[in-house]
């Protein structure tokens, strides 16, 4: 195993609906990976679909076994690739999923854990929750996946962490909120505030890919990124704008941080699983 | 205005400005237009749209069109064309007197009394909606729109006149936001520091013909709608209660005109209730 692992940030803005453009767009971005010589390129949340797609989930949804997923899955021969779409199970549910592909196959599926319907979001009324953290290896060790909002959740890059993931992957469509924010811009500020602390407490790196654009009016902002275990930005792809942006990371960053503040080697789990376990009975 | 609340209200103007110019670049140019067209009047709003407009699609794509009536002051004119000259665009001057005039010459006859100022001023809003989508299908452009934040929220507008348009730049910014981002995109000094007047007749200023100041507004508005206070909550702070009252309950009241024409549900799948896809869709 390479201990450096050349990632790209695949920043694109998805057409809403039209999974041919987009899946085009995917062929184009893997192929402009691969003369970059990166090792993985990872694609926004939806990047297949776009996001605010309410009743287009329908006519969106692809299963694992859809031509256009099997093209995508066979695009990943000479590069690993993550890519994310509405999932139609067999049993005709829908669900936001994440695939990791490589070298040709399906690594892992990731069904978006957490779906936010609050405020401007309205997943949980078309899509069905995932109910797996489960994380996956890869050729540059065990990665994780979270997709978007289930990076809020502190659970899931935790439960990822203490399964063994040193690598996080967070796809995401994350618009902009609060944007006239003197200083920043409301969602950003949390994100960017949230992956280095995250990146830090649980001592990995955080690849985060966020898409740009606009549906209806609603900014898509970018500012993708990958983050090191000691909460320092290596390489970030800009806001607004598409792009194709590599970053090398050295993954004995990692082995160093983990051994000099050790705090995943000393969580309790078993003291986290009896208070868990009281919880769930009272 | 409370230096806490012009703090939370302050802008990041160049960020704010290129999202916004993104917005109207991406919006536009996705349905197929690469022009647009506006109303110009000499106020801020749509001064600031105009910029913005110019910002994202270059001069050669935005055309101003200014349509006095004939009791709209001189100065309204001159501070639009200084806007045209700045910007470099293209402009049509389109007086409004004639079509409006015939109008109530004919009405005022047949219902035997004058028009009010409200009639009149809602009479002219919708001539000038009606000649700004003519001459946006003669330039085959979208038509822009110039209303804040704080005026759709009041309700203070004319609906399917003043307030009809295909895309809305600066909808989401209070007034006293769209003050920063003026100065900060260049809209001249005499139509920042003038009062704002939706000019319908002679000496009307917004702020007089509302009955309280903007700053007041925006205060009371954002921490209503943005923070989620109570009006109670509000008034702890140390606002007005009738004031706070007058215009949360003017906000309810003007609800529909911020919403399509609702529709009899009768089929099992009725547009605007579950029948649901972005304006997006398709393009």
């Amino acid at each position: 195993m390479s201990h450096v692992q050349t990632i790209a940030l695949a920043q694109i803005a998805p057409k809403l609906g039209d999974v041919a453009a987009n899946l085009a767009c995917h062929r184009q971005y893997i192929a402009e990976a691969v003369a970059k010589q990166a090792d993985v390129i990872v694609f926004p949340e939806l990047g297949l679909t776009g996001y605010q797609l309410q009743d287009l989930t329908f006519n969106v949804a692809r299963t694992l076994q859809h031509d256009d997923i099997v093209a995508l899955v066979n695009a990943s021969r000479e590069i690993d690739v993550i890519f994310s779409f509405i999932e139609e199970s067999d049993e005709h549910f829908f669900y936001v999923t994440g695939v990791y592909a490589a070298k040709g196959e399906i690594v892992h599926v990731h069904r978006k854990v957490y779906l936010p319907t609050y405020g401007m979001f309205d997943e949980n009324r078309y899509v069905t929750s995932g109910s797996q953290v489960q994380p996956f290896r890869t050729e540059h060790g065990t990665a994780g996946m979270l997709i978007c909002e289930d990076a809020w959740h502190v659970s899931v890059p935790y439960l990822h962490a203490m399964q063994g993931a040193t690598m996080l992957y967070v796809p995401a469509s994350s618009p902009g909120r609060n944007v006239m924010d003197e200083h920043d811009f409301g969602s950003h500020t949390f994100w960017r505030q949230l992956l280095q602390m995250y990146a830090q407490l649980f001592g990995t790196h955080i690849v985060f890919v966020n898409r740009v654009g606009y549906e209806d009016g609603v900014h898509f902002y970018g500012s993708s990124g990958v983050v090191g275990p000691e909460g320092r930005w290596l390489g970030e792809a800009g806001t607004s704008r598409e792009a194709l942006v590599t970053v090398t990371i050295d993954h004995r960053d990692v082995r160093r941080a983990r051994y000099i503040t050790p705090l995943v080697r000393d969580e309790r789990l078993e003291l986290t699983l009896n208070h868990l376990a009281k919880i769930q009975r009272k | 205005m409370k230096p806490e609340l012009e703090k939370a209200l302050r802008v990041n103007a160049p960020f704010t400005t290129s999202v916004l110019e993104g917005f109207i670049r991406d919006e536009v140019q996705k349905v197929g237009f690469q022009r647009v067209v506006f109303g110009l009047s000499g106020g801020i709003d749509s001064a600031l749209s105009a910029y913005l407009a110019t910002g994202a699609l270059g001069k050669d794509a935005v055309h101003a069109v200014m349509m006095p009536y004939r009791t709209s002051s001189q100065a309204s004119l001159d501070d639009a064309m200084e806007v045209v000259d700045d910007l470099g665009i293209g402009y049509t001057v389109v007086d409004i007197s004639g079509p409006v005039d015939a109008y109530f010459d004919a009405m005022d006859e047949r219902l035997e009394k004058k028009a009010s100022n409200l009639r009149r001023g809602n009479r002219m809003a919708r001539e000038r909606m009606s000649t700004l989508y003519d001459l946006s299908a003669e330039r085959n452009a979208l038509v822009v729109g110039t209303s804040n934040k704080t005026e759709l929220l009041l309700g203070y507008g004319t609906q399917f006149g003043d307030m009809a348009s295909a895309l809305n730049p600066i909808g989401d910014l209070y007034k006293s936001q769209v003050r920063q981002l003026s100065a900060h995109v260049g809209v001249p000094r005499s139509i920042l520091d003038k009062a704002p007047s939706a000019d319908l007749w002679e000496d009307q200023t917004d702020e007089k013909e509302l009955g309280f100041s903007y700053d007041d507004a925006d205060e009371i508005l954002y921490q209503w709608v943005d923070v989620r206070l109570s009006p109670d909550e509000i008034v702890e702070r140390g606002y007005d209660r009738r004031l706070v009252e007058h215009i949360v309950t003017r906000v309810q009241r003007n609800q529909y005109k911020r919403r399509p024409p609702i529709i009899a549900k009768l089929s099992s799948r009725t547009i605007g209730i579950d029948f649901r896809y972005l304006r997006d869709w398709g393009v």
